[in-house]
């Protein structure tokens, strides 16, 4: 779809400023080979002044590939490999190209399960592929995390952005739960809530990409949510305000998530491009069934991999 | 179907920039018979030379006289840029809101009883979909807004499109051309953009990085053009493809910018109004926040192309614009990078002048 590749893809070319002075041409083989810690410094200064003077490209969603990948996940890497050990399982079942569509539980009072995520397809997934993922209008709303959501490749959940990514062939990470499975109290961890409205499916179905499975074990434990302080979250306008063994009471410390031992499991694609694209996302019962099948696979692989875990911190 | 080249041409808004550039470009078009050009002001002397053989009728669109116009020239395509988007250029809100509404209301009905009437370009704008966090990241022409504009230009612009769709109801043999614009940029057009990017330091919202998409002026006249001498019927999108972030913008045109609270914001924006440097409306306060950006493909598809990216309208704005003092000017500071990599060990011989930039 030429139209497509136009409107939502990135734009692939650079687009050089007017006054840019012409590159300097790097000499064949230097007189002495140049410290390794030198190489970075120019690295540095290059990546500073490109950042500085807006040298960088952004797609139609307000993706900044680079500041994503230099700036805003690198300090989540400790968190994924030190304190939660984050284990994965099933990533040859995600495509290395072209439109899927990850769909996987919600939980843990912040989404961090997103975040770590979108960081194991991109740090160890062969093709090293950004998850695109849909949030809550509230995200968008926020100041300072509406823009770094948009800088970090995320959109708004609703059919029109999802059907735009999925058609460029993007890889996208869609949470149905929403707040209720984030936001939902520490007695029913695991236990998925409804799934939205089905139109992560409706999504899937008009553009004909597979739907991947994805189970996540662990986040539940990084904040056991034991209260809701309905009051405040209403004051605040927020969904819900979540009360934890350590937080509020202890301040900041409180706000550290547990070092549970996590597990991502991506299960087998369903393919959906047999079913007979836009027509099929007509017919409500297929869309419903479909949900269905997706939340099922879901709900019996966290139950096996509980089964397999063997405590929640190791 | 007669053919498509229009005869007898009607220019609404002349006066302005845009309205007396496409009056120009259609001047210079031999298969135009007349170029007739209507608004309440006389344009400027330098305006006038520029519009070259195009006759200027000194009218008011909200006045029936309008109609009487419309019948003697014959008018066959009637272009309506009469859509003001500042108070200050209409002498205050209401008068604005006058011209816009009541004008357009007028126009269409002449245009209704003129038998003439084959084509008709109307100038709107992207701001009808307005500014929100539950918006989808692109409009497309056909999308449904989440929060339609309570006030000003944007409201007035959803008024005038009503009216328009209803002149279509009436008359569907009137080609109908709605065009919906996104923010100009250019080196010439006085907008509330250019003047903004003009200031010396940016004020932007706190905590919020809206993606901005612009037209350059030379490609939408040059669609205005296309669309008043052939025949592309429909509603369309009309602006760069491609986004800048508000912040990116900043930087590329080498300007510091000062983060106000959203709180504090339309204080700041009345104060900039009275010292008479930038009029910032309510609703562009939200664009400020959220941004907006249409998908231009449908204009494209029928076009055959369309307006350059954003980031190229933008870049030709930095280059020929006159935007004031920039201190942190791109080339300034990829001097400076070259500078502090010249103080590295191994590049400090004198044979090392080379560096990797």
């Amino acid at each position: 779809m030429p139209e497509a590749s136009n409107s939502a893809a990135p734009l692939g070319k650079v687009i050089p400023l007017d006054r840019r002075p012409a590159p300097v041409p790097v000499p064949d083989a230097p007189a002495t080979p140049v410290p390794d810690w030198e190489r970075k410094v120019a690295h540095g200064l290059a990546f500073l002044r490109r950042r500085l003077t807006g040298d960088y490209e952004v797609d139609d969603f307000g993706f900044d590939s680079e500041l994503t990948e230099n700036v805003l996940l690198p300090p989540l890497r400790p968190l994924y490999d030190s304190w939660f050990r984050v284990e994965t399982r099933g990533l040859a079942n995600v495509p290395d190209t072209g439109g899927a569509l990850v769909v996987a539980n919600h939980s843990g009072a912040i989404p961090l399960d997103a975040v770590m995520t979108a960081l194991a397809l991109l740090d160890h997934h062969p093709a090293h592929r950004h998850l695109r993922m849909l949030g809550a209008d509230l995200v968008f709303r926020l100041p300072v995390v509406a823009p770094l959501a948009r800088k970090a490749g995320n959109t708004l959940a609703c059919n029109a952005d999802a059907e735009r990514l999925l058609t460029a062939g993007e890889l996208v990470g869609v949470w149905p739960e929403g707040f209720k499975g984030i936001g939902k109290p520490f007695s029913e961890r695991y236990k998925l809530q409804r799934f939205g409205r089905g139109g992560f499916v409706n999504a899937a179905l008009k553009t004909g990409v597979p739907i991947i499975p994805c189970s996540i074990v662990g986040a539940e434990e990084t904040y056991p949510m034991l209260g809701n302080a309905k009051t405040l979250a209403r004051l605040l306008g927020l969904p819900y305000a979540p009360i934890t063994p350590f937080f509020p009471w202890l301040g900041l410390l409180g706000a550290v998530p547990l070092p549970s031992k996590w597990i991502i499991e991506f299960g087998e694609p369903i393919e959906t491009a047999h079913l007979g694209g836009p027509a099929a996302a007509e017919d409500p019962m297929l869309v419903f069934n479909l949900t269905d099948q997706v939340r099922e696979t879901i709900q019996s692989t966290l139950y096996t991999l509980l089964m397999q875990r063997r405590s929640v911190f190791f | 179907m007669p053919p498509a080249s229009p005869r007898v041409v009607l220019v609404t808004g002349v006066s302005r920039y845009l309205g007396s550039r496409l009056a120009a470009v259609l001047s210079r078009d031999p298969s135009v018979e007349r170029i007739v050009g209507v608004d309440t002001v006389p344009p400027t002397a330098e305006l006038r030379t520029a519009m070259g053989r195009t006759e200027f009728v000194r009218a008011d669109i909200r006045n029936p006289l309008i109609a009487k116009v419309i019948a003697e020239a014959q008018v066959d395509t009637v272009v309506h840029m009469n859509v003001i988007a500042t108070p200050s250029g209409a002498g205050g809100r209401t008068a604005m809101k006058e011209i816009n509404v009541i004008g357009t209301m007028q126009l269409l009905a002449a245009c209704q009883k003129a038998p003439s009437m084959r084509k008709l370009v109307v100038k709107s704008t992207t701001a009808i979909y307005g500014s929100s966090p539950r918006d989808p990241a692109l409009f497309t022409e056909d999308v449904e807004p989440r929060s339609l504009p309570k006030s000003g230009y944007a409201k007035d612009a959803v008024e005038v499109e009503g009216y328009v769709r209803g002149f279509g109801r009436r008359r569907p043999d009137v080609t109908l051309s709605l065009l919906r614009f996104t923010n100009f940029i250019g080196p010439r057009i006085p907008s509330t953009l250019t003047r903004y990017f003009a200031l010396p330091v940016v004020p932007t919202v706190l905590g919020f990085d809206p993606r901005i998409q612009l037209c350059h002026e030379d490609d939408g006249i040059e669609v205005l053009r296309r669309m008043t001498t052939e025949e592309h019927p429909g509603i369309y999108n009309v602006g760069g493809p491609g986004v800048l972030l508000l912040s990116q913008a900043i930087r590329r045109l080498g300007k510091p910018s000062v983060p106000v609270i959203a709180p504090a914001v339309s204080l700041v924006a009345t104060a900039f109004r009275r010292a008479g440097l930038v009029d910032i409306s309510p609703e562009q306060m939200r664009y400020l926040e959220h941004g907006r950006v249409a998908d231009v493909s449908r204009l494209s598809r029928e076009l055959g192309g369309g307006p350059r990216s954003t980031a190229d309208a933008f870049a030709d704005y930095i280059a020929h614009a006159a935007t004031g003092t920039r201190p942190f000017d791109p080339v300034r500071l990829a001097e400076l990078e070259q500078r502090a990599l010249a103080l590295l060990p191994s590049r400090r011989p004198a044979e090392s002048g080379a560096v990797h930039a």
